[in-house]
């Protein structure tokens, strides 16, 4: 029963790692953009929402209907006033034009809000538990967290097979110059494409936010874990993130039940076992 | 007879302003202070990094975020050497090279399975995985560190002031080294090989280039250059702990703005890099965190704007170059009346 509760945890878990990684596996898609900020994004959101609450006085919960606009059109503008301009046939640009917008956005939170460690405060709902079995328990807000990372997967997978913006996401993804003369704007697509991302950042940085403490130097390993989830279910398969997820935060549980030492270490070696036996991810998309 | 030539004037030029520069700098000692010196050894240091970075990058187009691995490696395997086999930490980061390349070939069979920026996250992975490590290894202090015993730091000159001047030398030798070990391999067949991939991966490998094989040879080579230089900062810093070792600030976001202020993919950059990197720091670094935020944005606007960096927009403008790499076909009088 140990066991099966320590997997479960960890299943749950994966949740929130599903959800860093759609955002990274999202505009890697649509622009084959590898957002080394990704992380220090999602930690950005976690403060948004904190200074929301405090502002507003609701519930993190309810200050997602705030943070997922804001954090929207934090990602249409980053993308529009800069990285259109690094895209192209050299990706040694977005990825250091990223990679120092990661340490603008750490040393920037550092600055306005010290290195102090925060937790957003949810009330009732964090300690409150459902019985499944005889002698197995379930967090509701976990339950929640996962559910919403599902909810967040179907709804990109709707979103890109079935609505005129997932098409213009999967035509410019195809070919961007060919989408363009179809009469596709290249750049507010892959605008909109990031603030999709980032709308997704803003539900992952809340929960991270209320599930755990965060300071300003936590989102390199956060970016790390997404990472690892899109690699492990395979790139360019949105349900395969989830999958990628779950595996990690199973790894990581199990590794923390043998030794806390080890729970981020079991996940590093799951992940690098998947890189050595399957390269291409546990299910990889069928290439066209 | 045709021939092909490296120098031009200005690297003649450029070659003896280095020559004088070399000497001044050996001669340090005569002429700096106690503090002047351990901030030339320390910029000698992030001059080695920054090359190192410069050709796994720049050249042979590896973008790694992850060369804190080895960083910390070497500086580990100083530590753990000098304390548990009582070897020399000269000889020891010789030894810390070697083990470096011995690590590099199973990492890079692993991460060279993923592409382009995938790569680089791969290589922060593996980064992560050592520091973890480290901080698993309690005989050299666990999470929290150790620091190398007076013993050790006795045994290698009496006097403060000698090993202070005997780790002034090595760092300036050891700089000297790298910057030839590149200069070297940059203009033999395979320099001409890997400035071929740098330009068109491509084309390059229609040509019968081996780029995988060329691409692992430089990323092993690397990690032996940088297990080396890492050792040796951590014999300056006589301590170390897991997240001082595998920082990624620290060994990985400087030196990548170094080498892109300064100018990638050129031999020059990295030391233009790291002089402007260190002014920058000597008159900002009151500033804490803000000083890390203004370097993260101008290395943003260097790249937009400059993307060949401050070394880059020199060279293009007068067609200058300080080291003979360069190849130009000379053609001889006789040639020219066919």
């Amino acid at each position: 029963m140990l066991w099966l509760n320590v997997i479960l945890q960890g299943v749950l878990t994966g949740g929130l790692y599903a959800m860093f990684a759609a955002g990274l596996s999202l505009i890697f898609g649509v622009m084959r953009l590898v957002n080394i900020a990704h992380g220090d994004l999602i930690v950005l959101a976690a403060y948004v929402a904190l200074m929301a609450t405090t502002a507003l006085g609701v519930n993190p919960l309810v200050s997602l209907i705030v943070v997922v606009p804001a954090m929207a059109l934090i990602g249409y503008a980053l993308q529009r006033g800069l990285l259109n301009r690094t895209l192209g046939e050299d990706l040694l640009p977005p990825l250091l034009v990223t990679f120092g917008l990661s340490i603008i956005i750490q040393n920037g939170l550092l600055e306005l809000f010290t290195a102090d460690s925060r937790k957003l405060q949810a009330g009732a709902i964090e300690v409150a538990t459902m019985q499944v079995t005889q002698g197995l328990w379930i967090g509701v807000l976990p339950l929640l967290q996962f559910a919403v990372a599902v909810g967040v997967i179907a709804g990109l997978q709707l979103l890109f097979y079935r609505t005129a913006l997932g098409r213009a996401f999967r035509a410019t993804s195809d070919d961007p110059a060919v989408a363009q003369l179809m009469g596709l704007d290249t750049r507010h697509v892959f605008a909109l494409a990031m603030a999709l991302s980032l709308a997704v950042v803003a539900i992952a940085g809340v929960f991270l936010a209320v599930r755990s403490n965060f300071d300003p130097a936590i989102g390199p390993a956060r970016l790390i874990f997404g990472f690892e989830a899109v690699i492990i279910g395979g790139l360019g398969n949105l349900w395969g993130t989830l999958a990628g997820g779950v595996i990690l935060g199973v790894s990581q549980a199990i590794g923390a039940q043998i030794d806390p030492g080890w729970q981020l270490l079991a996940g590093h070696i799951a992940f690098l076992v998947i890189l050595a036996l399957r390269p291409q991810g546990l299910f990889p998309k069928v290439s066209g | 007879m045709s021939r092909v030539a490296h120098a031009t004037r200005s690297s003649r030029v450029g070659l003896v302003l280095i020559g004088a520069a070399a000497l001044a700098l050996a001669a340090a000692p005569a002429w700096g202070d106690r503090l002047t010196l351990r901030l030339l050894a320390e910029m000698f240091t992030f001059v080695a990094l920054a090359s190192l970075w410069n050709l796994l990058a720049g050249y042979a187009g590896l973008v790694s975020v992850g060369q804190q691995a080895f960083v910390g490696l070497g500086g580990y395997l100083l530590f753990a050497l000098a304390m548990f086999a009582g070897i020399h930490p000269i000889v020891a980061i010789l030894i810390a090279g070697a083990v470096s390349a011995v690590v590099a070939v199973p990492v890079a069979a692993l991460i060279f399975r993923l592409r382009g920026a995938y790569f680089a996250i791969g290589t922060w992975v593996v980064a992560e995985v050592f520091r973890l490590l480290a901080s698993q290894v309690s005989a050299l202090g666990g999470g929290s560190g150790i620091s190398l015993p007076a013993a050790v730091v006795l045994a290698m000159a009496p006097s403060r002031t000698m090993r202070e001047l005997e780790i002034y030398w090595l760092a300036l030798g050891l700089m000297a080294i790298v910057l030839a070990a590149i200069v070297a391999l940059l203009r033999s067949r395979h320099g001409l090989a890997l400035t071929a991939v740098r330009d068109n991966e491509v084309a390059a490998q229609s040509n019968g280039i081996d780029v995988w094989r060329l691409k692992f040879a430089v990323y092993v080579l690397t990690a032996v250059g940088t297990g080396m230089v890492g050792a040796l900062i951590f014999l300056m810093k006589l301590r170390i702990s897991p997240d001082t070792a595998f920082s990624v600030n620290d060994w990985t976001a400087c030196v990548i703005f170094i080498v892109v202020i300064g100018g990638i993919g050129r031999i020059e950059g990295p030391i233009i890099g790291t002089i402007v990197f260190f002014l920058m720091r000597q008159t900002l670094a009151d500033l804490g965190s803000v000083y890390l935020l203004m370097l993260g944005a101008v290395a943003i606007g260097v790249m937009l704007w400059a993307p060949k960096g401050l070394w880059g927009v020199v060279a293009e403008r007068f067609g200058w170059q300080a080291l003979p790499l360069q190849r130009r076909l000379v053609i001889a009088p006789a040639d020219k009346h066919h």
